[in-house]
Order: structure tokens, then C-alpha cells, then sequence
């Protein structure tokens, strides 16, 4: 919303402080004001003239030689380039010697043979717009040599305030004010117009009503609560003088005839949206506010073609649609040149039925900006008879002695109880009543005790103030009127919260402390995925950005993936990410109609989504950075195998269960089948699978030839302890005695069954076992492989002997023998 | 072998005088150790000479025994002093020799958590300090949670301002953490003094200052007796903690459903303090977050005694606040995952 500090200060006779200074002032006792723009400084030295000859330049079909009068003895030559120059219009006009806003000087000068002595221009050479199209044309009462920025009522500033949906008060100029005018004075009142007055005597009616021969019908009262109409017989439509169009230009709006920027100006002054239609043009001299029907066809003032359905409200006459109400009029009752008579309307169309107009036609219009957020329906009689009284003052006419009132009275102005004590409870403010009415009075607001010497204050809220219904919203009228940044800063003692950290963020904290203490990047993303695999589990979007973004994801590597290929396309190789995020899916079975008083629990209850918190990360390339005293060999599975050992020994969700075939259930949580070569690695837990790991399937990537194979993993977050388990264990007193033992067997047995084994035939004075060699080749039997384990025995009461470390592990090698097959080769 | 005395003390002086000279002019340590041992050695040549000490007279014994030692202890001081210098030259030629320390020395990956996340923890650690806990909530929410319970009728301009992303009728990815609020409250009693951030989804295209999701953190605070001092002060300690001591904070009336009286928090602008620069549109001010009392109607969505409790919530987005901070450009760079960017952070 944009509003002219000129505009403002005839409303408000008073009012201090320069353009900055007002926006100051309404940032923070009001309204957030994005701009302040100064329109039309520098124009001091520019004049109204006029173009008394035009004829083409001889030499160039663009440029014109034009005689102007700017109001000397002569007339002056000026050759013109712009293409809309007319012999008898009057446009701005800069002598020689005088400058341009931003100060560049025009001369006196030849252009292609011919002399020029100064420019026409046009508005975006002035600084007023952005049209640069031809030079600014000016229709209206105007003396030629008159100085240009007076005769516009220039300079001007313009506000641009940042509406909030609340304050649709401030959409208009008056609303604007009152919040600006000096507190101690008459407030904001609109002057009145250089013309007759209109009192009317109104025809009334609950449905209808006729006057002057006019019928105004309201079919259906949940559509429009009231329609005020009046009639004008006998103007003249033209151009609106200037003062009015300089108004309008000033709000940002552009002058179109008299008529038209009446209901403007009285739209941008009182934020009543009003509608003149040409009664000539009304079927049956009659105007119905209706559903619209079925394939029911109107053109609006835009020129677009629709076809309504009966979500949609019209104005119609007797046969047909002819506006959307409180949107926009239609192109067929549109006001012409040719125009005598007119019937305005000044309607209250219901909030939604207006939201359900404009949204089933697209349109969305200042009119319908207002109707939807509710228009100050006490103030409908002021504003039709503001718009009639300047319409009679710019486009002479009569106006009907009779008005139409059809619907529902007014409604009385809302009273809400404020307590004082309340204002000490919320704000912390102790004011009196006194106190209180100074500060809100001034906006509008009547106060009177309840009772003498009463805590409550009953305080009447004006029409325009719809958006105030409870004490708190009193309370802000109060707090920002005293002004935010005037409260005492006095910190206060204070119980800490009764609601415990939540678990997730630990557990996100401790997976980013490990994954970043282990060279990783933590990567964010935004959870959107393509369609791509078609996944039953996978959420659409209703209404998504883009088929790239189309679908919520169910897993977080195939994001990171894509994060891997565009590193990949940025020349990176070594690429280590990670990412802590959310999956998404739907859950089993239907949920139950919720009715439309469900409690919460009711309403998660029948969630038919589900979401779990997850982590993943990716690894490729170089394992260790590149150093010139080192190979550094790409990570390989086994970086990847004792990544995911650590994680799940340091974050305590389970056991490493390698190379485990994935079940159905599992390929369905973590969709790894698509993505996952065969070499997989699974974590369990209590709870089941917690997590995979393995190596990205190559077919998954769209990889560079010079990339290294690419490993990642994904793990639940929820199976993650945070507690703190650790208990010290004594320090040892005796010493440990190792032995090695290597021995072959068949490759099919596994190191983790070796393991097992050896662990369960040993006794308990076996504190470590730790392969630390594997081979495989020539001096091997085929189909068997050579282990090497380092087994360390240890009392915790005495020195182990000899004797008894011999005993123990030849227990393990028969173990071994019988059970997996195994061949001692030293020991 | 008869010997006398004198000639054995002879034969003493003679080696100190050898072994100096033979000492002083070696010129590394493999030298001074030859002549340690030719002279100090177990069968040196002054262990030798001592040797002979059994054949002497008995008169003749100390003075011979005491020349012996004195020699003795003069060549080893000779010798210590001797491989002392060689070794403080060798020092000083160290640099001389192949080792070029200049090459780059063996390094670890370089790691860092996301700058979001750098700020989130950072707010999260601030208000720690005034007993704040943290809580998240659920990124599917159904309408109650996300509009209705804040006071935001569903068919109402109010919703208006958020574009949301639907999945179902009633079913939608939550617009802004708020909704934390009313699980919170649901699910406890005062005092409440919590933070919840987290992703939220907005139908905003992608440009350099819009992503369709992005990170919010919300704040709140419900206790017996909350007023909009405490508010006030409590976001003032915020500011001053994050920003710098230095950070005023500007307080301008707002409109949020679930707040009442509701205010927008500026601090003075971190890059010009407060004299006007590009990133403040040369106001001076940053906004930072929305903010305000807690609407009796929210407490009254979760049945919350309204007369008894109020409180104050607050909103910010931890990813404009890192933009402003690391002066990012372009919102894009927060969710690529360039390493050429994370590094920055690291
Ligand atoms: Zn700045």
C-alpha cells in the first residue's frame, strides 16, 4: 500500500515531522514502512507548455519540430523524439539552462540540423514513474508557464507501508493519519469538496428496495450484508482536475476519467470500495446480488472472459451477471465517455464469499483485498456520500434526493472490557485510567469505567478497528501506543523449564560430534525428491514446485547422492558428507473420519503419514588427504566396515552384522536394495535393523570416469543411546600372556564364526582375540584362506603360568578343529 | 715392570698434553669418542698408566695416584667441553642438511558442522542460560496443529501469508515450528521455557533468497506472572549474547495470530553498526524474528488457564541470521552440500 505524505497532511492539518520522521513513526507505533521515496524534487525549474505547432523533422522520421508556448513573448523551438507529441497538448517542459531531478543541464542545442532550445520529457525523466514510453501528457486545468511541480502539487513523498493482515485500516489514507495526527488536536477528518452537499433520504429494505427508479435486490443475505446505492443523473465524463489526479498519481494510482477516480479516491481516502455502473446500462434498471449460476458467462473491466459457477457471487441486473461482486464490475456496465447517469454502489460483501469470488476467478483487486480481510461497515453511509458530493463537484450532474439502503442495519460499534489490573499482569505497565484513555482515545478507541473506581474499562472500538474483539487486543493498542522500545528493561527472576530436553537432539549432537571427528562434512537439505523409483511408500506433494521436487523423500542417501554429483560436477573427488535429517512414509492400515471437534490426540492419531529421524552419510575418494611422503589409496570397504563399527559401538545401537542378506522388511525401511551393491552391511539393534551400509551401486550415480567407487550408510537416529554407560573397570595387576595362533580353513566360514568360536571354547581369562592376518593364494590349499589371531589371557588375581595359557588355547584349537574344520599352521 | 715414580708422572703430563690436543682437534663427535677411548677408555692409555701405580714404591704412590687423576679429570672436562661445541655447531648448521621443513606436514581430513547448525546451537546455548530446554515437533502436521490451535482460521487472509505445502485435506508439512507450542503445552504443565528448531516448508521458489524448506526456531516461555518487561529483557539478553554487547534491539508493532501485543525485533545492523550499509537497505536495523505475548486463545486451543499463565514466543530463521552473519549470498549455498562451501565452516 503506498500513501502520499501530501495526501496525509490535508487529512490532518497539524501534523509534525517531515516524510522520514512520519515513517519512523509509523514503524514503530503501527505499521512497518518498507520505502520512503521522494517524488518530484528537483523540478523547480520546469513549466507547463504547450505544443502550439508539430511538424515532422526533415531529416528524421522519429523526431518532430515543435513550437512551444511555455508562457514568453515567443515561441520556442524544441525538436521532440517522443512518438505520442500532438499539436495543442501541454506537457512538462525544460528550458534551456534549467536541469533534469538528478541535476543534468539541458542547453540549447542542434539536433540533426535543427536547433532545440530545451526538452519536453517525459515521467520517468521527472523521477514521477516509470513510463518512458513518450512524453507525459497533461490533461487538465493547467496555464501555460505555470511552474510544473506546482501545478502537480509537488513535491510529494510516498510512503510504501508493508500491511499486515490485521490493520486493513491503514489501507487508506484517513487510517494512515489518524495514526499520525497530533494527539492534542481534531484528529483526521477529510475536508470537504468544492462543491453541493447530498443528504439523502433513504429508501430502506430488509431484501429490496427502489428509489428513483432503481431496484436493488439481495437474493441471497450470506453474500452481502448491506448494498447502499445512489443515483446521479446528468454528468459529464472527462478528465479528473488535476489536484484530484495528483492524489491519485500520489497513491500510487493512475487518473482514468472523473467517475472512475471518484470511487478511487474514495477508496484510497475512507478504504470503502465503491462501483459506479452506467444505469443506462443496467437491464430493467435493476441490480440483484446472487450466486452466480452454472456456466454463467461474464467479461470484466480487464477484458478477460469467465465462466462462473455458483461458488462465485455477481452483481446482475434483471437478466444478466454484469460485475463479480467485490472483485470487479464487468466491461458491459462499464462507465464511458458517453456515460450520463450513474448508480454507485457502496456494498458489504460477506469476507469469504468475496475470498471464494476472487480465488474462483483468479482475480485478486484492491476491492477484494478489503472485502475479504472486512470493510468498516459503520462507515458506508459517510463514504457514498463523500463519492456522490465529488462527483457532483468534477463531473456536475444531480444526484436522486433518495438513496437505496437494502439489508441488514449497521452493527453496533463492539465494546470490550479492558481490566487495569490486566495491563499490570501482561505488560508490566502500571497506568491509570487517565492514562490509558490518552493513549488510545486519540486512534478512536472510547473509554468509560464500568463502575466508579472499577478495574474494567469498557472501551468502544470503532468501525474501521475490525480486527479488535478481545482484551489482549487492546493490550497491543495499549502497549504500542506507549510505545514498544518505552518499556524499562528490568530482567526477572525466573523457574526453569518443566519440560525436558527431547532426546533427538542429542542424539543428533552426539552423531555430529563423531561424523565431523571423523573428516565428514555435514551437508542440510531441503527433504524434495523427484519421482523417479516408484516407491508405493512415497508421499506426493499436492501442489509441488516442480516434478524435480515432487515427492517427500524416503530416504536421505539418495539426497546425498545427488549432493556427491554435484561436487562431482564441481571437479571434487574427495567428497565425505553427512547429513542428520527426516524420512518419510505412509503408515499401515486406514485411519478412522475424524470428526470436526477431534481432540489432538485424535487428529495424530489418524495421521495416515509417518516420519522418522534418520542419519546418513556418503564417503568417496582419496582415504586420507594427499601427502607427498604417502600413498593414499581411495576409501575402500573396510573404511566404510570401521566407520560403521564405530558408530555403532561409540552411539551404542547395535551390532555390526556384515554381509547378512537384507529381508523384505529391511529393503522396504531403508529402500537400499536400489541403491546398494551386494557388499552390505547391517546394523541391529533391540529393536531390529537400525541401519545399512555398503557400496553404492554404480548404476545409482551418474559418476565421472576419473571418481572413486562411492560408500555410504544410513541409520535410524531413535535406537541411539545417550546415556552415559560407562563404568570403570579396575586397572589390571597381573600381566597378560598372548600366543598366536594361524591356522587355515575353508573361505566359506566366516571371520565373525571364528570369532564366535573362539571366544565361547576359551575361558574367561581371555581378554582380546584380534585377527591380524589374512591370507589367501598360493601357499594355501584352493578354498581355504590362512587366519592369524593374536589371543591375550590375563588372571585378575594372579600370574598366569605357562601351563594353564597352553591348556586354554589348546581348548580353543580343538574347538576349532571340530567344529569349523580348522588346520593349526604354528602356534 | 719396575718403574719409579717420577717417570710414571712423566709419562702422565705427556698424555694430558697428547690427549688435549688430540681432543681439541676433533671435529665430530665419532672423534672425540676414538680419543675418549684411546686416552679415558677402560685399557686407555691412562688406565694403562694407572696400572703401573701397583709397581711404585709405597712413598711414591700418592703423589703419582694423585697426578693420575688430576689428568684424568682434565681430559674428561677437555672432552665434555669439546663434544658440547661440536653438537651447538651441528645445531646451528642443522638447516644445512636435507630436510626441507617447509614441505607440508601429513594432515587429517578437514571436518565442520553446518553454519546452520553452528547457529542454531549458539541460540539454543544462549538460552540455555535462562532455563530454556529444547523440543521438536513433527514436519508432517495436521491443520489443527499449524494454524487452528494458533488462532489462524484455516479460511482466513491470515493463512494467507503462509503458502503451504498440502499432502492431504487436513494433512500439511508444518509452516513454521509454532506448532511445537501447542504439542508442548499439550503435553505439559508451566513453567514452560522451551526452543524448538526445526525444518519448515513454505511454497516459496527456489531464488537467492527463498528456499521451498528451510530452518525456523521458535521460543517459549509460559509461567505464572510473565510480563512484556520480561519479554523484553529476556530477547534483550538474547541480542546482547549473539550479536555483541554493544547490539541495540528496536521493538515495532507486528501481527502474528498467536501473539498479542506482537512485535518485530530489529537489532542495530552487525556489518555497519547502525550507520546505513547495503544489507540493512541503510536503515541501520536488521530484523531478526517475530515475536510477542502468547494469545489467550492459544492457551485457550490447549487448556491452558489463560488468567492464569501468559508468556512470550518468539520465531527466528537460524538460516538468515548465518547468511547475515558468514555474509552468504545466495540461500541455494546452505542445502548444495559443496565441499568448496562447507570447508568454509569447518
Ligand atoms: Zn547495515
Amino acid at each position: 500500500m503506498d500513501v502520499s505524505v501530501n495526501w496525509l497532511r490535508a487529512l490532518a492539518p497539524g501534523m509534525q515531522g517531515s516524510a522520514t520522521e512520519l515513517a519512523d513513526r509509523l514503524s514503530l507505533q503501527a505499521i512497518p514502512v518498507d520505502r520512503v521515496v521522494s517524488v518530484g524534487d528537483g523540478l523547480e525549474g520546469i513549466v507547463v507548455a504547450r505544443v502550439v505547432e508539430a511538424a515532422r523533422h526533415p531529416d528524421a522520421d522519429r523526431l518532430t519540430l515543435c513550437k512551444v508556448d511555455a508562457g514568453r513573448d515567443e515561441l520556442i523551438d524544441v525538436v521532440c523524439g517522443a512518438p505520442n507529441v500532438e499539436q495543442g497538448a501541454l506537457y512538462p517542459y525544460v528550458p534551456p539552462g534549467e536541469s533534469l531531478p538528478g541535476g543534468f543541464v539541458i542547453e540549447s542545442r542542434k539536433i540533426r540540423g535543427e536547433m532545440s532550445h530545451g526538452m519536453l520529457c517525459s515521467e520517468k525523466e521527472l523521477g514521477l514513474g516509470r513510463d518512458s514510453g513518450g512524453i507525459l501528457r497533461l490533461d487538465g486545468e493547467f496555464t501555460v508557464g505555470q511552474g510544473f511541480a506546482e501545478a502537480m502539487a509537488l513535491p510529494d513523498a510516498r510512503l510504501e507501508l508493508d500491511l499486515t493482515p490485521n490493520r486493513i485500516d491503514l489501507a487508506c489514507h484517513l487510517g494512515v493519519a489518524r495514526e499520525l495526527a497530533p494527539d492534542d488536536g481534531p484528529g483526521a477528518v477529510p475536508p470537504p469538496f468544492d462543491g453541493p452537499g447530498w443528504d439523502a433520504s433513504w429508501a430502506d429494505g430488509v431484501s429490496e428496495a427502489e428509489a428513483g427508479g432503481v431496484r436493488i435486490v439481495i437474493e441471497d443475505a450470506d453474500r452481502c450484508n448491506r448494498y447502499l446505492g445512489a443515483i446521479v443523473r446528468g454528468i459529464t465524463v472527462g478528465p479528473s482536475p488535476e489536484w484530484l489526479q495528483a492524489r491519485l498519481r500520489g497513491a500510487g494510482a493512475r487518473p482514468i476519467n472523473n467517475v472512475v477516480d471518484a470511487t478511487n479516491y474514495v477508496l484510497l481516502e475512507l478504504n470503502q470500495p465503491l462501483h459506479a455502473f452506467d444505469l443506462a446500462r443496467l437491464g430493467g434498471s435493476e441490480v440483484r446480488v446472487r450466486a452466480a449460476e452454472a456456466g454463467e458467462k461474464l467479461r470484466t473491466l480487464d477484458g478477460v472472459d469467465h465462466e462462473l459457477t455458483p461458488v462465485a457471487t455477481v452483481i446482475a441486473d434483471a437478466e444478466t451477471a454484469i460485475a463479480l461482486a467485490g472483485v470487479m464490475g464487468g466491461e458491459d456496465s462499464e462507465v464511458t465517455l458517453d456515460t450520463t447517469d450513474l448508480l454507485i454502489e457502496c456494498a458489504a460483501f460477506d469476507p469469504r464469499h468475496t475470498r471464494h469470488t476472487a480465488r474462483a476467478t483468479g482475480l485478486a483487486t484492491d476491492a477484494s483485498y478489503r472485502f475479504e480481510r472486512g470493510i468498516d461497515e459503520t462507515g458506508q453511509e459517510s463514504a457514498i456520500r463523500r463519492c456522490v458530493e465529488l462527483i457532483l463537484a468534477i463531473a456536475g450532474g444531480v444526484a436522486d434526493s433518495n438513496g437505496l439502503r437494502v439489508g441488514s442495519p449497521p452493527p453496533a460499534n463492539r465494546v470490550v472490557a479492558l481490566r487495569i489490573s490486566r495491563i499490570g499482569r501482561v505488560l508490566g505497565l502500571d497506568l491509570s485510567v487517565e492514562e490509558v484513555t490518552r493513549l488510545i482515545a486519540p486512534i478512536g478507541f472510547d473509554t468509560r469505567p464500568k463502575a466508579v473506581d472499577s478495574d474494567v474499562l469498557l472501551v468502544t472500538v470503532p468501525g474501521w478497528r475490525g480486527d479488535v474483539t478481545t482484551e489482549a487486543d487492546l493490550l497491543e493498542e495499549v502497549a504500542r501506543r506507549f510505545g514498544y522500545d518505552a518499556f524499562p528493561r528490568q530482567p526477572r527472576s525466573f523457574r526453569p523449564s518443566a519440560v525436558p530436553d527431547c532426546a533427538d537432539r542429542g542424539r543428533a549432537d552426539e552423531v555430529r560430534s563423531l561424523l565431523v571427528s571423523r573428516g565428514l562434512y555435514e551437508a542440510r537439505s531441503v527433504p524434495f525428491v523427484p519421482a523417479g523409483r516408484s516407491a508405493e511408500s512415497r508421499i506426493p506433494l499436492l501442489k509441488p514446485l516442480s516434478a524435480a521436487e515432487g515427492f517427500l523423500r524416503t530416504d536421505l542417501i539418495p539426497v546425498l547422492l545427488g549432493r556427491v554429483e554435484h561436487n562431482w560436477s564441481r571437479g571434487h573427488r574427495d567428497i565425505r558428507l553427512f547429513e542428520v535429517g527426516t524420512v518419510f512414509g505412509r503408515r499401515a492400515g486406514d485411519q478412522a473420519e475424524l470428526p470436526a471437534d477431534a481432540t489432538p490426540e485424535q487428529r495424530d492419531a489418524a495421521n495416515p503419514f509417518s516420519e522418522e529421524r534418520r542419519f546418513a552419510f556418503v564417503l568417496t575418494g582419496a582415504r586420507l588427504p594427499v601427502h607427498w611422503g604417502s600413498e593414499s589409496p581411495d576409501t575402500d570397504m573396510w573404511d566404510l566396515v570401521g566407520l560403521v563399527e564405530e558408530l555403532a559401538e561409540e552411539l551404542g545401537f547395535g551390532t555390526v552384522e556384515p554381509g547378512l542378506e537384507p529381508d523384505e522388511s529391511s529393503e522396504r525401511t531403508f529402500g537400499f536394495d536400489s541403491w546398494l551393491d551386494e557388499a552390505v552391511v547391517h546394523v541391529g539393534g533391540n529393536g531390529g535393523l537400525t541401519g545399512v551400509a555398503g557400496r553404492v551401486r554404480a548404476t545409482m550415480i551418474d559418476a565421472p570416469r576419473w571418481s572413486a567407487p562411492v560408500f555410504a550408510g544410513e541409520f535410524r537416529l531413535d535406537p541411539i543411546q545417550t546415556e552415559d554407560q560407562r563404568e570403570y573397570q579396575s586397572l589390571p595387576q597381573y600381566p597378560a600372556v598372548s600366543r598366536d595362533l594361524a591356522f587355515t580353513l575353508a573361505t566359506s566360514v566366516s571371520v565373525a564364526d571364528v570369532e564366535r568360536t573362539i571366544r565361547a571354547a576359551a575361558p574367561p581369562l581371555l581378554t582380546s582375540v584380534r585377527l591380524f592376518d589374512v591370507y589367501e593364494g598360493d601357499k594355501v590349499e584352493e578354498g581355504r584362506r590362512s587366519l592369524a589371531w593374536r589371543l591375550v589371557f590375563r588372571a585378575p588375581d594372579r600370574t598366569l603360568t605357562d601351563p594353564e595359557v597352553d591348556g586354554a588355547v589348546a581348548g580353543v584349537v580343538h574347538r576349532l578343529e571340530d567344529d569349523l574344520d580348522v588346520r593349526i599352521r604354528a602356534s | 715392570m719396575a718403574t719409579d715414580g717420577r717417570s710414571l708422572r712423566e709419562r702422565l703430563e705427556e698424555i694430558r698434553q697428547r690427549g688435549i690436543s688430540a681432543i681439541r682437534s676433533a671435529t665430530d663427535r665419532d672423534e672425540v669418542e676414538q680419543a675418549r677411548v684411546e686416552y679415558l677408555g677402560r685399557s686407555g692409555l691412562i688406565s694403562q698408566a694407572m696400572s703401573e701405580l701397583r709397581d711404585l714404591p709405597v712413598e711414591e704412590k700418592p703423589e703419582t695416584g694423585q697426578t693420575g687423576n688430576r689428568v684424568k679429570g682434565e681430559l674428561e672436562t677437555t672432552l665434555e667441553l669439546r663434544l658440547s661445541e661440536i653438537e651447538a655447531a651441528a645445531a646451528a648448521s642443522a638447516p644445512t642438511t636435507s630436510v626441507d621443513l617447509t614441505l607440508p606436514g601429513r594432515r587429517s581430513w578437514r571436518d565442520g558442522i553446518h553454519p546452520v547448525t553452528r547457529v542454531i546451537d549458539e541460540i539454543c546455548e544462549i538460552f540455555r542460560e535462562i532455563g530454556f530446554t529444547v523440543a521438536t515437533g513433527p514436519e508432517i502436521e495436521s491443520d489443527w496443529h499449524n494454524f487452528t490451535a494458533l488462532n489462524i482460521p484455516l479460511d482466513h487472509p491470515a493463512a494467507d501469508m503462509h503458502d503451504t505445502f498440502y499432502l492431504a485435506d487436513d494433512r500439511l508439512l508444518r509452516t513454521h515450528t509454532s506448532p511445537v507450542q501447542a504439542r508442548v503445552m499439550l503435553a505439559h504443565e508451566p513453567p514452560i521455557r522451551v526452543l524448538a528448531p526445526g525444518l519448515c516448508f513454505r511454497r516459496d521458489p527456489w531464488d537467492a533468497s527463498h528456499a521451498p524448506a528451510f530452518e525456523q526456531i521458535e521460543g517459549l516461555a509460559v509461567d505464572e506472572g510473565i510480563d512484556f518487561i520480561e519479554f523484553r529483557s529476556a530477547i534483550d539478553f538474547f541480542v546482547q549474547r549473539f550479536f555483541g554487547a554493544g547490539t541495540r534491539t528496536r521493538f515495532r508493532p507486528s501481527y502474528f495470530p498467536f501473539t498479542e501485543p506482537s512485535a518485530e525485533v530489529d537489532v542495530t545492523c552487525f556489518l555497519c553498526d547502525g550507520s546505513g550499509c547495503s544489507t540493512c537497505k541503510g536503515t541501520g536495523w536488521i530484523e531478526i524474528m517475530g515475536s510477542g505475548m502468547v494469545n489467550p486463545a492459544v492457551f485457550d486451543a490447549v487448556g491452558y488457564d489463560s488468567e492464569k499463565y501468559t508468556g512470550y514466543a518468539f520465531g527466528m530463521g537460524p538460516g538468515r541470521i548465518a547468511m547475515l552473519r558468514y555474509r552468504i549470498p545466495d540461500i541455494r549455498l546452505l542445502y548444495e552440500g559443496d565441499v568448496s562451501f562447507l570447508e568454509q565452516f569447518g
